[in-house]
């Protein structure tokens, strides 16, 4: 619990900062996934663990399957994983103990607050180990079991992240299946899922037929209903998010950040030349969104079909330094500008807002962009970055710094267990907008070392 | 974040909904008596009202008690008793009509069918009627089969309902069961395979578990997630603004000012109040200005700050008195005056737009229990709407005085509320609709409501 109150008056060297949102959890949580193999598990983990830590709370995801592969360096085939293979039976159990070290680690040493416990988990007795080990070390737990006997989704499945999996990089496709199904088979003589009426003290979501049906059973707190909530709204269905920012703007070509203006004659140009684009590329019931402020929306005019307007969208809140140019900020705001560069993702614009704030903010954008199939977000240079940092992954110190060119649109396409990237320049010039962070960020620095990254403009 | 609207300086309105739902959704209950049907559908249906959504409960029972002046007996309900079984289809259906009326002619976007709705032929009407007219169905069901859960239920709603005015304790409870009794047999609930096409949410016990099935769309989606996080444990909650302010003093609205004296003299009484008070587990939360963060500290209990609950942003009316800006700003006063709710300051927010924002922090004090939130007037009006299910209309004008905390007890299906003033004397902030909100009025008309200051 944050109780730190800014002192204005102070001189300060470190910025200090209070998140927007009290954090909710007081113990950690363990996510234990369960299902056969090739239901998605990884999936739903590494997609929960990016939520999660772009939002704020520290996951990470522990694959036990990884751990397998360290010890047993070359994979023969499924009979490893046949149910009579005490050998195997033996290095596998050890592989599970060993991750589960490795996240007690994690809550002790590294502040973790989630770990995801990423395997098969299909045995009563196994989730017994771990929720003795849970309890032993107060840490709470949350299974997510994955349940799908539609064949088409499972051989589809197959194709997309088993054939590349490092244990079938000598074969080929035929000789892969093959074996992976047998590998299948190995798990369903024991598997037994969590039962409605045994397991009913548990907290879990079943999850059937990659999300037709859900069972939500006892959820404990905050962060597991935040986490039912995500994985109710995800889905598997292929689409391509479309990510750029307005056009240029006037304001843009003078240096100045933030303001409400509109586009410039290029960044009209651009407008056009979008709508040129989109219409080429095709897509499907595309839904378009802007956010509240006069660039985004010209920009959606001249494209010619319906969009919607989020607020939520708008650009990040500069506060006192709205209009300014970063030389006007170095002038009459100094302390504030160092102390920005010392900490761009916490540090928040006196009556204004940090890239912290904004992700909070962008939080309902998310949670409704997968829910959604094909969209074309038309926004802003620090909302851009953060919701690149959600489908890319980045940390919070990469995301105020992440490239987000004018005249530019990213094409994201889910693939695997994350997203491809494409970058199409629209060939209409504007300026840069990207102000590196400087070397020198002390607050006494020299006017010329803060300005040093500052981009060109009229 | 659904509802919005953009202001363009040559005055011209421009409204750009996102979309929440194409088509209007019926919201269908299923379930035995004395389950918390209707206890859903008015929490839900204040819920949604609240975050912008028009919404209407269409309760059969009432439908029912309108058509039969008098209720005799639980034999009305008796499922061989072929009058009493007539009059409760045509009551359906009436109730059917009203709702075709609100969703495709008044413009409602969600209907909540309040009924037990308990057998599959009853439900199936309703399938068709929905999709003869284009909606979309949700059905909700609840199902418990804990005695003591059931019991306090019919303690809490059924002994007031008009049913059984005239009966003691006893007998209501008698013929209530028996009521109950009639529709179990009968009773076919949501069914994994054969109702495997529906989308559904079955709530079981009270929400220690849930069935979920086929969420359509978004509204279905924010749907489940609120009812995921209702719970009928008995608790609190206080809202109380922070204490008098240097600017509440001046008369200056918006900004970031510490707390005046008798501001701290009110942050005192509220620590004892609190402390009386004795009240189990509170959570204490404020903003992340000054004068909340003030109150909390004098409390001496650990307290979590949220943004969310800042006061309204001002924009470029921050920290002005009323005179001034009348002075700088008569055309924008007057287009307040006119829509309080919908109006945004310039570079700032209104009040439509402090409920996107607040909207998390509901869902968190719909998961908590015991909770003191120490927050601003325009934030305290939109929390205290959303319990107290006032419109968009009474909203802005909701009196929160400065020093005086509001004690709200979720009781029957609504909220009981206590104001209690802690004698500490605070300037009057509360700025009334004055008569005249005409572009053209003279100051003196635009003024005539402002609260004295210093």
């Amino acid at each position: 619990m944050e109780r730190r109150e800014k002192a204005v008056m102070r001189k300060r060297t470190r910025y200090e900062s209070t998140a927007s949102v009290p954090q909710f959890t007081n113990s950690p949580t363990m996510i234990v996934m369960i299902g056969l193999p090739a239901r998605g598990k990884t999936y739903i983990s590494k997609k929960l663990t990016r939520y999660l830590n772009w939002i704020g709370v520290p996951t990470r995801v522990f694959n036990v399957g990884q751990y397998r592969r360290d010890a047993v360096r070359t994979y023969k085939s499924f009979e490893f994983f046949r149910p009579d293979n005490e050998e195997a039976m033996k290095i596998r159990k050890a592989c599970a103990l060993a991750a589960l070290k490795d996240v007690f680690c994690y809550f002790t040493q590294d502040h973790g607050q989630v770990a995801v416990f990423d395997a098969t988990n299909t045995t009563r007795e196994r989730r017994e180990v771990i929720l003795t080990f849970a309890k032993e070390n107060g840490y709470k737990v949350f299974f997510v079991e994955s349940l799908c006997d539609d064949p088409e989704i499972i051989a589809e499945n197959i194709k997309q992240v088993k054939l590349s999996s490092p244990d079938y990089v000598n074969c080929d496709k035929e000789e892969a299946v093959t074996d992976f199904l047998k590998r299948i088979d190995c798990y369903k003589l024991t598997y037994v899922p969590l039962d409605d009426d045994k397991d009913r003290s548990l907290s879990y979501i079943k999850i059937f037929n990659v999300g037709s049906r859900y069972l939500v059973n006892q959820v404990q707190d905050h962060i597991q209903s935040r986490i039912v909530y995500y994985l109710m709204n995800i889905h598997v269905t292929p689409r391509t998010i479309y990510l750029c920012r307005h056009g240029e703007s006037e304001l843009n070509l003078l240096g100045r950040i933030g303001g409400d203006s509109g586009l410039s004659p290029r960044g009209t140009k651009f407008a056009a030349a979008l709508g040129t684009y989109i219409r080429g590329q095709c897509i499907p019931d595309l839904k378009i969104w802007t956010s509240h402020m006069r660039r985004t929306i010209q920009t959606a005019e001249a494209i010619g079909v319906p969009y919607e307007q989020w607020k939520a969208l708008n650009e990040i809140d500069a506060g006192v330094c709205e209009e300014m140019t970063y030389e006007e900020i170095q002038n009459h705001f100094t302390e504030e500008f160092a102390l920005r560069d010392q900490d761009k993702y916490r540090y928040r614009y006196p009556k204004g807002e940090s890239y912290e704030d904004l992700v909070q903010r962008l939080e309902p954008v998310i949670m409704e962009l997968e829910r959604q199939e094909n969209v074309l977000v038309i926004c802003h240079q620090a909302v851009m970055r953060c919701l690149l940092a959600y489908f890319l992954d980045k940390t919070s110190d990469e995301l105020p710094y992440l490239k987000c060119p004018l005249h530019t649109v990213m094409k994201l396409t889910p693939v695997a267990y994350g997203c491809e990237v494409e970058s199409i320049f629209l060939n209409i010039e504007a300026v840069n907008t990207h102000r590196d962070r400087p070397v020198n960020v002390d607050v006494d620095r020299d006017p010329e070392d803060a300005l040093l990254t500052v981009p060109e403009h009229n | 974040m659904m509802r919005n609207t953009s202001r363009f300086r040559d005055g011209q309105d421009r409204e750009g909904t996102v979309c929440m739902t194409n088509c209007p959704t019926l919201i269908v209950t299923v379930g035995l008596p004395a389950r918390g049907k209707t206890y859903i559908s008015k929490k839900l249906t204040r819920y949604l009202n609240w975050i912008g959504v028009p919404t209407k409960e269409f309760n059969v029972g009432q439908y029912r008690r309108e058509c039969v002046k008098i209720y005799k007996s639980f034999e009305f309900f008796r499922p061989d008793n072929e009058e009493g079984l007539k009059i409760r289809k045509q009551c359906a259906l009436a109730a059917l009509n009203d709702v075709r009326q609100y969703l495709s002619v008044e413009g409602g976007q969600v209907a909540v069918f309040d009924a037990t709705n308990t057998t599959r032929e009853r439900r199936a009407t309703i399938v068709r009627f929905a999709e003869q007219n284009g909606y979309k169905v949700f059905f909700v069901e609840s199902v418990c089969e804990d005695p003591n859960v059931i019991a306090e239920n019919i303690v809490q709603v059924k002994l007031g309902s008009p049913d059984y005015t005239d009966c003691n304790t006893e007998e209501a409870i008698q013929d209530f069961m028996k009521r109950i009794k009639c529709y179990e047999n009968s009773y076919q609930p949501l069914d994994e395979n054969l109702d495997r096409e529906l989308s559904y949410i079955k709530i079981m016990n009270v929400g220690q578990r849930y069935l979920v099935n086929r969420v359509l769309d978004h509204i279905q989606s924010r749907i489940v997630y609120y009812l995921m996080n209702i719970h009928i444990t008995p608790r609190s909650i206080y809202l109380c603004r922070h204490g008098e302010s240097d600017f509440n003093v001046r008369g200056c609205i918006g900004g970031d000012t510490g707390l005046s004296p008798r501001g701290k003299e009110f942050a005192q009484c509220l620590g004892r109040f609190i402390q009386d008070q004795n009240i189990k587990d509170l959570k204490v939360w404020t903003s992340q200005m000054k004068r909340t963060i003030q109150t909390a500290e004098a409390l001496g209990v650990p307290y979590e700050q949220w943004k969310a609950l800042n006061e309204i942003d001002a924009g470029v009316c921050e920290e002005m008195m009323y005179e001034e800006i009348q002075e700088h700003y008569p055309l924008e006063f007057a287009l307040r005056d006119q829509d309080k709710y919908r109006y945004r300051y310039p570079k700032g927010e209104s009040y439509e737009d402090l409920v996107q924002r607040l909207e998390p922090v509901i869902m968190e004090l719909e998961r908590q229990e015991n909770v003191l939130v120490i927050c601003h007037q325009a934030v305290m009006r939109c929390l205290l709407a959303y319990f107290l299910d006032k419109s968009a209309e009474e909203l802005p004008y909701l009196k929160c005085p400065l020093h005086t905390v509001l004690k709200l007890t979720p009781v029957a299906y609504g909220c009981k509320v206590e104001s209690i003033y802690l004698n500490v004397e605070a300037v009057n902030t509360h700025r009334d609709k004055p008569e005249n909100v005409d572009i053209s009025r003279l100051p003196e008309e635009a003024l005539l409501t402002v609260p004295a200051h210093y």
